[in-house]
C-alpha cells in the first residue's frame, strides 16, 4: 500500500490496531483455503465516448467464510466486479477462479442479490425460492420443504404462497436472499442490496445478514456504498477507486466479532471510518475543490431569506 | 375528484358511464343526421309526384335537381312535384338497420341454397378461427425462439420482414390455384395475413422481458432452454397474450379480403349481395354484427386475461385460483390458495 501517496491527515494508521481476539480471527481466515480468486482482472466497454476501464488489473483472494465488503465512489465498477464473478459480464483481460475452476459464464455456485428487486412476479415466494432447485432438477417434495425453511429462516414463514407484489421492498431482498441461498452456492454476490430500503429496515436486514451469515457455510461479497454498512459488515474491505477501478487499499476491519450496531461509537469503528472517509473523500487540497459555489442567482424576494 | 385529469384513471362508479357514452355518443350523433332535417341530409325523397312524368313517389333527387324540378313544373304551369328532404341511401337511419339487424336472422335468404346469415357468420368465425389458429401455432413458438436466440432471429426476420409488406391479398390467386376454391384459401390468406406480423410482434415482445430476471434466473443455474421455458415464457406471458388480442383485430380485417377469394362466402359474401340490392341498411347491419364479435371476443379474452395473469395486478382473481387449480390439482385446492 502506497501510503505516501494518501495526504497527511490520512497518514493516521489507528485503524491497522487490532485487538488479540480481532488479530487471531484474521490470522484463523488467512489459514482458510482460498475459494474466490481475482487475477489481473480487467474489464472495458466500449460507449460513445470511446473505451471505458471499468476495473483494471484486480488481484484479490478471498477465503472460504470471510464476509468481504466492496465500496468505492459511484462508478469506480463495483457492480461491474460483481458481475464479472458472476459470469455476466465477460472480462477484457485476466480471470476469476472459484475454488481453483476458472469461471465463464453464470453458474448456481454463485448466487446473486441484485439491487433492484429480481423476484418472479409469476411465482409464489415458495416457487421463487424453489427456482434453483428446480434447476437442479430436484424432485417436487423435497424442493418444497427446503424452500419453505428457507422461507422460515428469512422470517417471511407466514407468506409461503403470496405473490412478490404483495411484499414490501425489505421483505422483497428478503426472499432474494433466500432464493440465492436456497441454489446452494459457494459463494453470494450482493450488489447494494439495500440501497433502495429506508434506514430502519436497512439496520434489520444487516443484523439478518450476519445471523444468516454464521449459520449458513458461504463467503459473501457485499458490495455497498455506505461506509458504516461497509464495516458493520465485513471482515475485510476492498476500497475501488474510480476512473479507471483499481484496488485503492484492502482493508482488515478491527471491529471485533459478532458486530452489533452499538459498536458504531468504539474506537475501532471511528478509527475505521475516518480511514475509509479518507480514502473515499480525500481532503479538497489534494485537488479543485469538491464544491464549488454553483452559479445561481436570487430568484426569492429580497427579504424572504430561509438562512 | 375531477372526471378528466391527466393520466388519471376516473372514479370506478363512472366506468360504466363512460363505456356507455363510448357507444351513446356516435349513436347520437347517427341518429342526429337522421332524424333532424335541417342537418345535412342532401336530398329530397318524393312523396307526390305532381304532374312530372318521370318522377316517381320514393325516388330521391339531389336537392338542386329537385329545385330545377320545381320551377320547371311552376313556371310551365304544371304540378310541381313535392317531397321531403332525405340522406342518401347509403345512410339509413339506426332504426332501419335495428330492424334489418332483427330481420336479418328471421329473413330466409333469397335463392334456395344460399346461407342464412348466422350461417355465414359461423362460416367466417370457422375461417379466421383457423387461419388464425394456424398462424399462432407457428407464429408464437417461432417468435418466442427468436425473440430469445439473437442468432435465429439474425437469421430469419429479414425474410419475414421482406415478406410482410408483400400484402397478402396479393396471393389470392395463388391460394386458389393451390388450395382450391372453397374454405382452404381463405384460410391461407388469413394465415398469410396475420403469420409474418405476429412473429415480429411476438419476437419484439419477447425481447423486452426485463433483462435482470434473466440474469437473475443465470445465477440459480438456469440455462438455454430452461432459460426460455420457465422465465422468458411466464415472464411474456401476458404480453403474449395481449398481443393475440390485437392481432385478432389484424386477422379480420384479412377476412373480408379472403372471402371474396375463390367463391366468395361468409359475411362478406352477404354484405356484397345485400350491396347489389341496394339494400344498404343490411349492409350496416352485418357490418355492425363483425364489430359485435369482435368487441365480445375482445372483451372475453380481457376478462379472461385479467383473471388468468392476475399477478400482473393486485386483484383477487377467482379464474386464475380456478386455473391454478385446474393446473395443479394434486398440490393444491382453491380454497388453499392465496393470490
Ligand atoms: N454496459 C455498460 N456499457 C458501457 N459502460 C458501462 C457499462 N456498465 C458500466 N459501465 C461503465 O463502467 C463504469 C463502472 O460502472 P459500475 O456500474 O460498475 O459502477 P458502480 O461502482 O457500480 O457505480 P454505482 O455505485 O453508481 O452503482 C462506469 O463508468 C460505467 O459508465
Ligand atoms: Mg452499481
Amino acid at each position: 500500500m502506497s501510503l505516501a501517496s494518501q495526504n497527511p491527515s490520512s497518514l493516521d494508521l489507528a485503524y491497522r490496531v487490532q485487538s488479540e481476539a480481532v488479530a487471531a480471527r484474521f490470522t484463523k481466515l488467512h489459514t482458510r483455503p482460498v475459494i474466490l480468486q481475482a487475477e489481473h482482472l480487467s474489464c472495458e466497454f466500449d460507449s460513445e465516448r470511446g473505451r471505458v476501464t471499468a476495473l483494471r488489473d484486480i488481484n484479490v483472494s478471498i477465503h472460504r467464510r470471510e464476509l468481504m465488503c466492496v465500496i468505492g465512489p459511484s462508478g469506480c465498477g463495483k457492480s461491474t466486479f460483481a458481475r464479472v464473478i458472476a459470469g455476466l459480464q465477460p472480462v477484457s483481460a485476466g480471470r476469476i477462479l472459484v475454488d481453483g475452476q476458472p469461471v465463464n459464464g453464470p453458474g448456481p455456485d454463485r448466487g446473486m442479490v441484485f439491487q433492484g428487486y429480481t423476484l418472479f412476479p409469476w411465482l409464489t415466494l415458495t416457487q421463487n425460492v424453489r427456482f434453483g432447485l428446480d434447476m437442479q432438477g430436484r424432485s417436487d417434495g423435497p424442493a418444497d420443504r427446503e424452500a419453505r425453511q428457507w422461507l422460515d429462516l428469512v422470517g417471511l414463514g407466514k407468506f409461503h404462497d403470496s405473490y412478490p407484489h404483495q411484499l414490501s421492498g425489505g421483505m422483497k431482498q428478503r426472499v432474494a436472499i433466500a432464493r440465492a441461498l436456497a441454489a446452494g452456492p459457494k459463494i453470494l454476490l450482493m450488489d447494494e442490496p439495500f440501497g433502495a430500503l429506508d434506514p430502519s429496515t436497512r439496520a434489520q436486514m444487516q443484523a439478518h445478514l450476519l445471523e444468516i451469515w454464521r449459520n449458513v457455510d458461504i463467503t459473501i461479497v457485499f458490495i455497498t456504498h455506505d461506509m458504516d454498512e461497509a464495516i458493520l459488515l465485513a471482515d475485510r474491505i476492498l476500497v475501488l477507486k474510480a476512473n479507471p477501478g483499481e484496488v485503492q487499499e484492502f482493508i482488515e476491519v478491527p471491529v471485533p466479532r459478532p458486530r452489533r450496531l452499538d459498536q458504531f461509537a468504539t474506537p475501532e469503528f471511528q478509527a475505521m471510518r475516518k480511514h475509509l472517509d479518507s480514502l473515499i473523500h480525500p481532503a479538497p487540497s489534494a485537488g479543485a475543490p469538491d464544491h464549488a459555489p454553483l452559479p445561481f442567482i436570487r430568484l426569492t424576494q429580497a427579504g424572504d431569506d430561509v438562512e | 375528484m375531477p372526471l378528466f385529469a391527466v393520466r388519471r384513471e376516473p372514479p370506478a362508479r363512472y366506468r360504466w358511464l363512460l363505456w356507455v357514452l363510448a357507444f351513446a355518443l356516435p349513436l347520437a350523433m347517427w341518429s342526429a343526421i337522421s332524424y333532424v332535417p335541417w342537418l345535412w341530409h342532401p336530398q329530397v325523397k318524393i312523396t307526390d309526384a305532381g304532374s312530372v312524368a318521370w318522377i316517381k313517389p320514393g325516388l330521391r333527387l339531389d336537392r338542386a335537381d329537385f329545385q330545377a324540378q320545381v320551377t320547371k313544373a311552376s313556371s310551365a304551369g304544371l304540378v310541381p312535384p313535392s317531397g321531403e328532404p332525405a340522406n342518401p341511401l347509403y345512410l339509413p337511419p339506426p332504426h332501419a338497420v335495428g330492424r334489418a339487424l332483427y330481420g336479418a336472422f328471421t329473413t330466409p335468404p333469397t335463392l334456395k341454397g344460399d346461407l342464412w346469415l348466422h350461417e355465414s357468420i359461423v362460416m367466417s368465425i370457422k375461417t379466421i378461427f383457423l387461419g388464425f389458429a394456424l398462424s399462432s401455432f407457428v407464429a408464437l413458438p417461432l417468435g418466442l425462439l427468436c425473440g430469445s436466440y439473437p442468432a435465429l432471429s439474425r437469421m430469419t426476420e429479414p425474410f419475414v420482414d421482406f415478406v410482410r409488406y408483400m400484402p397478402a391479398p396479393a396471393f389470392g390467386a395463388l391460394m386458389v390455384a393451390i388450395f382450391g376454391i372453397h374454405l382452404e384459401p381463405k384460410i391461407g390468406i388469413v394465415f398469410l395475413g396475420t403469420f409474418f406480423t405476429q412473429v415480429l410482434v411476438t419476437a419484439g415482445t419477447v425481447r423486452r422481458v426485463d433483462p435482470a430476471l434473466l440474469e437473475a434466473a443465470q445465477t440459480l443455474g438456469a440455462k438455454r432452454g430452461l432459460l426460455v421455458r420457465r422465465v422468458i415464457l411466464p415472464a411474456c406471458l401476458p404480453d403474449l397474450y395481449n398481443d393475440t388480442r390485437i392481432l385478432i383485430g389484424c386477422a379480420w380485417t384479412y377476412l373480408v379480403v379472403a372471402e371474396v377469394v375463390g367463391v366468395s362466402s361468409g359475411i362478406t359474401f352477404f354484405i356484397n349481395q345485400q350491396a347489389k340490392y341496394r339494400n344498404f341498411d343490411n349492409v350496416y347491419a352485418a357490418i355492425m354484427i363483425i364489430g359485435l364479435i369482435g368487441l365480445a371476443t375482445d372483451q372475453l379474452l380481457s376478462f379472461i386475461g385479467a383473471r388468468l395473469f392476475g399477478w400482473k395486478l393486485t386483484r383477487r382473481s377467482r379464474t386464475r385460483t380456478f386455473f391454478a387449480w385446474l393446473v395443479a390439482p394434486a398440490k393444491a385446492n382453491p380454497s388453499s390458495i392465496r393470490v
